[in-house]
């Protein structure tokens, strides 16, 4: 049995609790030890992205300190896990001993949906979730962690679930952390293209493994009174059928 | 400050025009799928791009010695190198060489480092006229505008507005705005300059350092009238753009042309070494190579972003940039747009100038995959935003947001107080009216996005509240 260390990052522990609830379930269910240490605060990235390098490797240090011992770190965030697997080394200052911690870490922190299926080797995790749901390719699991199959056969497992292919669903959905509000015309732009896509793909749901993005293509599809809403990949897979129940309706 | 406001300005306007939206992406997704076409071709396209990346890298290393054994031979024919340490050198040099040539006509064909160094409003300026003849150029120059895209300039333009411009400009016929007849109308008005051009400008794509040769790429035929009809032939280029050796043009044609326009190769390919020679019957009398600097020298000089260099200008990052079709190019207000121009610009025409441009990017990393030589670009945005907090952008609102939440992170229970009021600061703005409204502190987000409700607990306020009573979880499976 695999004991997995959960991180939350910051903004799902306190805007999004339902992603991190839903990947307890999952990870339980398919058997791991699941442990929340509660040192854990930020991995540090929007102060990396924003060019904050000083106040970054700081939380980094804490991220490193607070896992070191882990067997597996497990992320419900492609962008948060990329940041803990690919960014910190960049945040060396020359200095080896972080380089080597860093990198002594980084082969341990997965990303959720990466965990399941390269680690675990599981797809099927006995979910049923009777809907139509569009895949968005978050650019950080995609381009930093290069997952774009894992998802996409985990859903393909799910009872009742209908996965169809939007168009352009590579194309970045415009958040981009500080670059959402920074620069909210060039941003919003970019998220009604995306959630244009959804709904052309007459989509019930789009879903990724990134709750950024789905913060922001969900806003927009809410500020739209679209049809389609976001969901993140976790809950799809926390949920099962109910014994004796009517299909579930989220 | 002025030119990033201007850029916010510029920014925000383009991204509220959906229609020209889709029409650049229309444009630009012809070229990417043309260049996934191309890409295909080849046995494999990610050990292309790893040798690429190898014999540019070499190059730079040894970047001294291949410029000096450059010039040699280029001199040895009878050519001259003049090595140009600023963007007003250059322009001197250049300006030197017309005048004695007394030249009234210069001929020109497409070349960024020229938009860079500001030569034609140089050569204007003294009284000596300058066409561009590539078509692209052509167009963007009779509108009295800066290229849109530094491989194809005019791309933002409509037929329509091409035939209409034509009309005012050249006198063309009206209705003629077929793309044969519109290209016959550039022909007929080019023609007779090519012809009485005493001098001719061309870029060159790379420099062969073993060879001492200029390699030209172009689409069009118009580069080799430049180089090959007028009696002076002026190179006008970066000094980074060196290969070793001839034989790397193998690699890096096919891979220009793959990346760049998704073509198998460009229509032309020139190699020139120097003035024409006594068995030879055509060619000028007369041939200089400018090499400039610009900023390029301390690039080489700075090992996190020498990469930057080895930039072959195919424009395919700008082609799956996000926000390159969200904005287009002259919203950049910069030579070089995209995500090669955020990156470059800075090093080339200063931080203070163009630090913001590294800020205007979702860090997507869609440009570092399509980069045929492999530099990190998305990451050097991210270096270019380090570098500008550093140089005073850090005491702006964002910075102190950054720093006040890097200070709350630090310690668990500070952040757990300060989570549990900020979801109770955010219950309370709900029931204020006017959410997205001029009055909603919030605006920047909830303009065009909802913001869900704030949830009662946090993550690990369950998480405690579970570990303390664990009994009823999950009991059905």
């Amino acid at each position: 049995m695999i004991r997995v260390a959960l991180f939350i990052p910051c903004f799902v522990d306190q805007l999004a609790p339902t992603i991190g609830q839903a990947a307890v379930r999952v990870l339980e269910r398919a058997g791991c030890t699941v442990e929340f240490p509660e040192a854990q605060t930020c991995c540090g990235q929007p102060a990396f992205s924003t060019g904050h390098w000083r106040e970054a490797r700081a939380l980094a240090e804490r991220f490193v300190r607070v896992f070191a011992a882990a067997e597996a770190v497990v992320c419900p965030s492609g962008s948060c896990a990329a940041t803990a697997r690919r960014a910190f080394a960049l945040l060396d200052d020359g200095d080896a001993a972080w380089r080597r911690d860093a990198a002594a870490l980084a082969p341990r922190v997965f990303e959720f949906s990466e965990f399941l299926v390269r680690r675990l080797r599981l797809t099927d995790v006995g979910a049923f979730f009777p809907h139509r749901v569009a895949y968005h390719d978050a650019c950080h699991l995609l381009r930093e962690l290069g997952v774009r199959d894992e998802p996409r056969q985990l859903l393909r497992e799910v009872r009742g679930l209908e996965l169809v292919e939007m168009e352009e669903p590579e194309e970045c959905c415009g958040f981009g952390g500080a670059f959402a509000v920074a620069l909210p015309a060039i941003s919003a732009a970019l998220g009604r293209r995306k959630a244009a896509n959804v709904e052309r793909a007459q989509a019930e749901f789009v879903t990724t493994g990134d709750p950024s993005c789905l913060l922001h293509i969900g806003g927009v599809l809410a500020r739209q009174r679209a049809r389609a809403r976001a969901i993140h990949l976790a809950e799809i897979l926390a949920a099962e059928r109910r014994p004796g129940a009517a299909p579930a309706r989220p | 400050m002025n030119a990033e406001r201007q850029f916010r300005r510029a920014g925000a306007r383009a991204a509220a025009d959906a229609a020209r939206q889709d029409f650049l992406r229309a444009g630009l997704a012809g070229y990417g799928h043309a260049a996934a076409g191309a890409r295909r071709r080849f046995a494999d396209w990610s050990a292309a791009r790893d040798r690429c990346q190898e014999v540019k890298a070499e190059a730079l290393a040894h970047l001294d010695a291949y410029l000096l054994r450059f010039e040699e031979r280029v001199v040895a024919r009878g050519g001259h190198v003049f090595w140009a340490e600023t963007a007003a050198a250059a322009r001197d040099y250049i300006l030197g060489v017309a005048r004695r040539h007394g030249a009234r006509r210069v001929i020109k064909s497409k070349s960024m480092v020229s938009e860079e160094v500001r030569l034609t409003p140089a050569l204007e300026a003294a009284g000596i006229a300058t066409v561009e003849t590539d078509l692209g150029e052509f167009i963007v120059q009779l509108r009295r505008e800066p290229p849109f895209h530094i491989v194809t300039p005019a791309m933002h333009l409509r037929r329509g507005e091409i035939a209409a411009l034509f009309q005012r400009e050249l006198g063309a016929p009206p209705g003629a705005d077929s793309a044969e007849e519109l290209a016959g109308a550039a022909r007929r008005a080019l023609r007779d300059q090519f012809l009485a051009a005493e001098m001719g400008i061309t870029g060159a794509n790379f420099l062969i350092a073993e060879e001492g040769l200029v390699a030209i790429t172009e689409n069009e035929g118009n580069a080799r009238l430049c180089s090959s009809l007028p009696r002076v032939h002026v190179v006008l280029t970066g000094l980074e753009k060196v290969l070793p050796r001839l034989a790397d043009l193998g690699l890096f044609w096919p891979v220009l042309a793959a990346a760049g326009t998704g073509q198998p190769i460009t229509c032309y390919n020139s190699l020139i070494g120097g003035p024409r020679q006594p068995e030879e019957r055509d060619g000028p009398e007369e041939f200089h190579v400018v090499l400039l600097d610009n900023g390029r020298s301390a690039l080489l000089a700075d090992r996190e972003r020498r990469d930057t260099l080895a930039c072959i200008r195919c424009g395919a990052c700008l082609n799956v940039c996000p926000v390159f079709h969200t904005i287009g190019g002259h919203a950049y207000g910069a030579t070089y747009s995209g995500p090669i121009g955020a990156v470059l610009m800075p090093q080339l025409g200063g931080l203070e100038r163009f630090g913001h441009l590294a800020f205007a990017s979702s860090l997507c990393g869609a440009c570092t995959e399509a980069c045929p030589v492999k530099i990190d670009l998305h990451r050097h945005l991210i270096r270019n935003r380090r570098d500008a907090v550093a140089a005073g952008r850090g005491r702006r609102r964002e910075g102190w947001a950054v720093r006040a939440w890097a200070w709350l992170a630090a310690d668990p229970r500070r952040y757990q107080r300060a989570g549990a009021v900020l979801r109770r600061l955010l219950r309370v703005r709900r029931v204020l009216p006017g959410e997205g409204g001029m009055l909603d502190p919030l605006r920047p987000w909830t303009r065009a996005r909802a913001l869900p409700a704030p949830p009662a607990e946090s993550f690990r306020e369950w998480w405690r509240r579970r570990t303390a009573a664990p009994p009823a979880r999950d009991s059905h499976d």
